[in-house]
């Protein structure tokens, strides 16, 4: 198993240089330095001069990918690319384009999406597997069918929805909890109760029509008609053998998006107010701070990679026939 | 559902444990207190006064900083006054040989110009771990080693401050840190054609920077610049090329605010955290100081409790009376004691917000435009009643500003100064219908321009004396657009009759160049279409990303465009100069994006940016009006207004588009906010509590199913 990690970190350096690399073309390619300092300066009364100036000082005065005035090693390194990937694989990203050090505003903000993201994953997959479990149990009646309607209709609506009605409705006009904002300790819970139920409900929909279909396929397998001939009761069928052999297809959608809880939700951290990661990336994005994109899709990247290992070391753990080669 | 009721019993519990409305966010303790809520929707990337300009930046950094001189609050045009100067400064004009010249002396004669500026004495910087001092006198925090530093996490953390008196010197050093090369002023290109010195004192920086180590303290005092004087410790003199007399303006902002030399001293320590730095914490003289700096969930002012106060004033403008806005005359400002600003970068839960009371004033967004106010058919504006039964007052003003559509006077089709070329523009200035676009897209809020000059400049004419009458003609005492016919004759003039290049024989195709993207965008972008449309001119619109758009007004091949310009200082050289030919955007790095050069209108301009105000640049200002009405060089768009809503219990609220520092100005009644905040907010928890029986009812037959199952037999009882 250790050898397997090992390897399976090893293959991870090409992939996130590859991940670097395309970041940076595609930044580049809409982006240059000058549009940069421009954005930068404030776009009024920018000269030519303070455009060179903050390009010298934020290191952007360098060819971007291959220094022809350099000699040997120099003529890569010296470069904006090399002088701007390099430390992040040591987990140094640096400062964005405002002087501010990036690596204090990941620690600070993974900490409120996380707040929001822990609850609502782990509340949503007990409801949605218990929810797929019950329809998947009653399939062909009407209680499934109504369960399905119900599924559809709410993947159908859109996650902005779920948000604007939540807050209408039981911030404005329930007067139940604020409608955005955000504490610290013990007082950010009156703010986590609307996104997290908002969150559960909203996803409901296509998890729960997921699950089922796991459920359903796993339910006609020889196993269970095996298991129910033998006399087990229901709830020992569901729980004991059809849940733990339907883990597999589960796992794979679930632990890879473990790591990723970190980055947090647009949308909903937008809407209500929340310090976290979501926004953090795009607001870079707006403001061409290249410096923060890089580092953004550094960790996104490194942590789906890492939930990937998780998933794979997952499988061993639900299945014993599944071996590391 | 024993457990879902459990919890509802459990968070009822819980929330009626809270005094006062479940859905307050903010602390119980702030309950009833002197504070003012905002919110910011953008966070602040800078709050060194050396870098901050924009508008998110500089509604922090002008409540804690104090430069010379201030707006006043209520006067109209607006007027400088003095802040940290005892009294506005004094310009002093001198000849090539250093002989003092009269003060109206015509520019041309004028080789420099001193203007001497002195402070008041008594004025204190707020606490400060920068200045806290140990027994012996020397300072606590600064000169320590690395290690001992790096355990403070945030400036609050510090334990010790101090204060110290403000010195003019404190002035000079912050008109040296424009100069310095690790920050980017974005004024340092434009001061440094004007203070005499600066350019030669940022290269000596830059030198003695190179071998620093980055971030370092770099001692701004090693070298001096010419310009730049300290005659004693409550005078200095700035020394400028030429006659500029607007640059008293600049001395209203906070590029010019004193910063004391010990708080960078303080903050470019080795060992010092990243975010500790002035660009995060500012040091200032002013009414407030920043206590919280979390730009990701809240920004607290407090009141500064070294400020000695400053009295409120005690003249307006006519009305201002009547509006309650002189009942505080003579009052020590600031009223509010602290002053607490929450992120929130969506619309529609601030609105909610405001209308709950949690924030104390609001804008109106196009969505809730039509629940908040209505227009009647004489333009007048008109709270709606719901609001006005909440006791909500509406504010209006017309921003400082001008939205307008500009021609690239290079390009061989929209440009050039012959009457085919101005002809062609002024049939597209009749045709797009300036009126309608403020009425569709931004819900009539905002006033057609007839010149460059927003309303509150000096130069703008009400009336008929200011109508652009190539556009417009004056009926019944108010402008009106001139029909459309009028543009179709004018474009047969040019040499399109009917949309077809007489020439060729082909439809004419004008391009616009624009950045807008996304629903809003196209939607714009099709109404233009539609406006040439109606002169049978064939519009393509050429969408393109903010940088591309830049470059193409940059590289002067951009055919028709939309900008906007807010005023930096209320002066008609502010606005004026975006068509002034050797600001040729195209051909220099200038802000004049249509690249207009007209040789008359050039050298009027030189004359009036110079002049005192007067009938004299009044009439200059006409004669550069009406040269723009003919030239079109611009389809003069509009003048956006601003309306602003505020809950009964703010006080003292009147948009000023010049001030920024309009915090110490408000005064809020909180018992009046506690009152309605309950009145306005009462939890109903019962429409939960009423939903758990028709669950419980739809979820029944599902443990029945369970049952009956699994008490069933495998094959059916045999009868």
């Amino acid at each position: 198993m250790f050898g397997y990690l090992i390897r399976r970190v090893l293959y991870a350096v090409p992939i996130l240089v590859g991940v670097n690399v395309i970041t940076f073309a595609l930044f580049f390619f809409v982006n240059s330095p000058d549009d940069m300092a421009r954005l930068a300066l404030g776009g009024k009364h920018v000269t030519a001069e303070a455009v060179e100036k903050w390009k010298a000082d934020k290191g952007y005065d360098r060819p971007l990918i291959f220094n022809a005035a350099r000699e040997g090693m120099a003529q890569v390194t010296d470069t904006v690319f090399f002088q701007k990937s390099a430390r992040m694989f040591v987990f140094d990203f640096g400062r964005g384009d405002d002087g501010r050090d990036i690596g204090y505003e990941i620690r600070t903000r993974m900490w409120p999406s996380l707040a929001i993201a822990v609850p609502t994953f782990l509340v949503g997959l007990a409801c949605y597997i218990s929810f797929a479990l019950l329809l998947a149990l009653f399939r062909a009646t009407y209680l499934d069918l109504a369960g399905v309607i119900l599924c559809v209709t709410a993947m159908s609506i859109s996650s902005l929805f779920y948000i604007i009605g939540g807050q209408y409705l039981v911030s404005k006009l329930w007067n139940l909890v604020p409608i955005s904002g955000y504490d610290t300790g013990l007082d950010a819970w009156k703010f986590l109760v609307l996104p997290v139920l908002i969150g559960v409900v909203g996803g409901v929909g296509a998890s729960t029509r997921w699950y089922r279909t796991i459920f359903i396929e796993e339910m006609h397998k020889d196993y269970v008609r095996t298991a129910r001939a033998k006399g087990l009761p229901e709830s020992r069928v569901l729980f004991g053998h059809v849940l733990r052999n339907a883990l597999i297809p589960v796992l794979t959608g679930v632990v890879v998006v473990i790591p990723a809880l970190f980055l947090g939700s647009l949308i909903m951290e937008s809407f209500f107010a929340i310090p976290g990661l979501g926004s953090y990336t795009i607001e870079a994005i707006n403001n061409q701070d290249y410096g923060v994109v890089r580092a953004m899709v550094f960790l996104g990247s490194f942590l789906y990679i890492v939930g990937l290992v998780l998933t794979d070391v997952s499988y061993t753990l639900v299945d014993p026939r599944v071996r590391f080669e | 559902m024993r457990a879902l009721d459990t919890f509802l019993l459990i968070a009822a519990a819980a929330l009626a444990g809270c005094q006062g409305p479940w859905n307050n966010p903010y602390p119980a303790e702030e309950r009833g207190r002197n504070i003012l809520y905002s919110a910011f929707s953008e966070q602040p990337k800078h709050l060194d006064p050396v870098q901050s300009y924009f508008e998110n930046e500089i509604q922090f950094t002008a409540q804690i900083y104090m430069p010379p001189l201030q707006y006043h609050y209520l006067k109209r045009p607006y007027e400088l006054v003095p802040f940290a100067a005892d009294r506005l400064p004094t310009a002093t004009y001198y000849d090539a040989g250093g002989r003092v010249l009269p003060q109206d002396v015509p520019a041309a004669r004028v080789a420099r110009t001193v203007y001497r500026v002195t402070i008041r004495p008594g004025i204190y910087y707020q606490p400060h771990p920068a200045f806290a001092t140990k027994a012996d006198g020397t300072s606590r925090y600064i000169g320590v080693p690395a290690q001992a530093l790096s355990r403070y996490r945030s400036l609050g953390e510090f334990e010790h401050t101090g204060t110290r008196e403000l010195r003019a010197a404190d002035f000079a050093y912050q008109i040296k840190r424009l100069a310095h090369p690790w920050l980017h002023s974005p004024i340092y290109g434009l001061m440094s054609g004007y203070i005499v010195g600066l350019k030669g004192y940022a290269e000596k920086l830059r030198e003695a920077a190179a071998d620093a180590p980055r971030n370092a303290y770099l001692d701004l005092d090693r070298f001096e610049i010419d310009g730049v004087t300290v005659t004693g410790p409550y005078s200095f003199e700035i020394t400028i090329e030429g006659k500029y007399p607007q640059f008293v303006y600049w001395l209203a902002m906070p590029f010019f605010s004193p910063v004391p030399h010990e708080a960078e001293r303080f903050y470019r320590q080795p060992g010092m955290q990243a975010n500790i730095s002035l660009d995060w914490y500012p040091v200032g003289t002013g009414p407030y100081m920043m206590t919280v700096n979390n730009p990701n969930r809240s920004i607290v002012l407090e009141r500064n409790p070294n400020f000695a106060g400053e009295p409120y004033p005690d003249e307006g403008e006519p009305g201002d009376r009547e509006a309650g806005l002189l009942d505080d005359a003579g009052r020590m400002m600031p009223f509010v004691d602290k002053a607490v600003y929450s992120l929130e970068r969506e619309s529609i839960p601030y609105w909610n917000k405001f209308l709950q009371g949690y924030y104390d004033a609001s804008g109106i967004s196009s969505d809730s435009f039509d629940q908040t106010v209505s227009v009647s058919a004489t333009g007048d504006v008109q709270l709606s009643e719901d609001m006005s039964r909440r006791g909500i007052q509406l504010q209006t003003s017309v921003s400082a500003s001008t939205i307008y559509m500009g021609f690239n006077m290079l390009d061989p089709v929209i440009g050039g100064l012959d009457e085919r070329g101005r002809k062609l523009r002024q049939a597209i200035s009749i045709a797009v219908d300036m009126e309608e676009l403020v009425s569709i897209f931004r819900n009539g809020r905002g006033i057609a321009a007839q010149g460059p000059l927003p309303p509150g400049i000096f130069g703008h004419r009400d009336g008929e004396a200011g109508v652009n009458r190539q556009v417009y003609d004056w009926i019944d005492g108010r402008a009106v657009r001139k029909p459309v016919q009028e543009a179709k004759a004018l474009l047969a003039q040019a040499g399109y009759p009917d949309g077809i290049d007489a020439a060729t024989g082909k439809p004419l195709v004008v391009y616009l160049d624009t950045a807008m993207v996304g629903p809003e965008g196209k939607s714009r972008a099709d109404w233009f279409t539609k406006q040439l449309r109606k002169i049978n001119l064939q519009l393509v619109v050429r969408s393109t990303d903010l940088n591309r758009f830049q470059e193409k007004l940059r590289n002067g091949t951009a055919q028709i465009y939309v900008l906007g310009w807010n005023a930096d200082y209320p002066d008609p050289e502010n606005f004026m100069f975006l068509l002034h030919g050797p600001q040729s955007r195209a051909h220099g790095s200038g802000e004049n994006a249509s690249n207009y050069a007209n040789p008359e209108f050039d050298a009027l301009f030189e004359r009036m940016r110079n002049m005192e105000n007067g009938p004299e640049r009044l009439a200059i200002i006409d004669r550069m009006n009406a040269i723009l009405h003919r030239d079109a060089p611009w389809s003069f768009g509009f003048h956006p207004a601003d309306y602003t809503l505020t809950h009964a219990w703010v006080h003292n609220r009147k948009p000023n588009k010049m001030a920024n520092n309009g915090l110490k100005y408000q005064r809020i009644d909180p018992a009046l906010r506690e009152q309605r905040r309950a009145e306005c907010n009462p939890p109903v928890p019962g429409p939960l509590l009423l939903a758990a029986p028709p669950v419980a009812i739809a979820m029944h037959p599902a443990p029945v199913t369970w049952r009956r199952r699994e008490r069933a037999s495998a094959l059916p009882a045999r009868g």
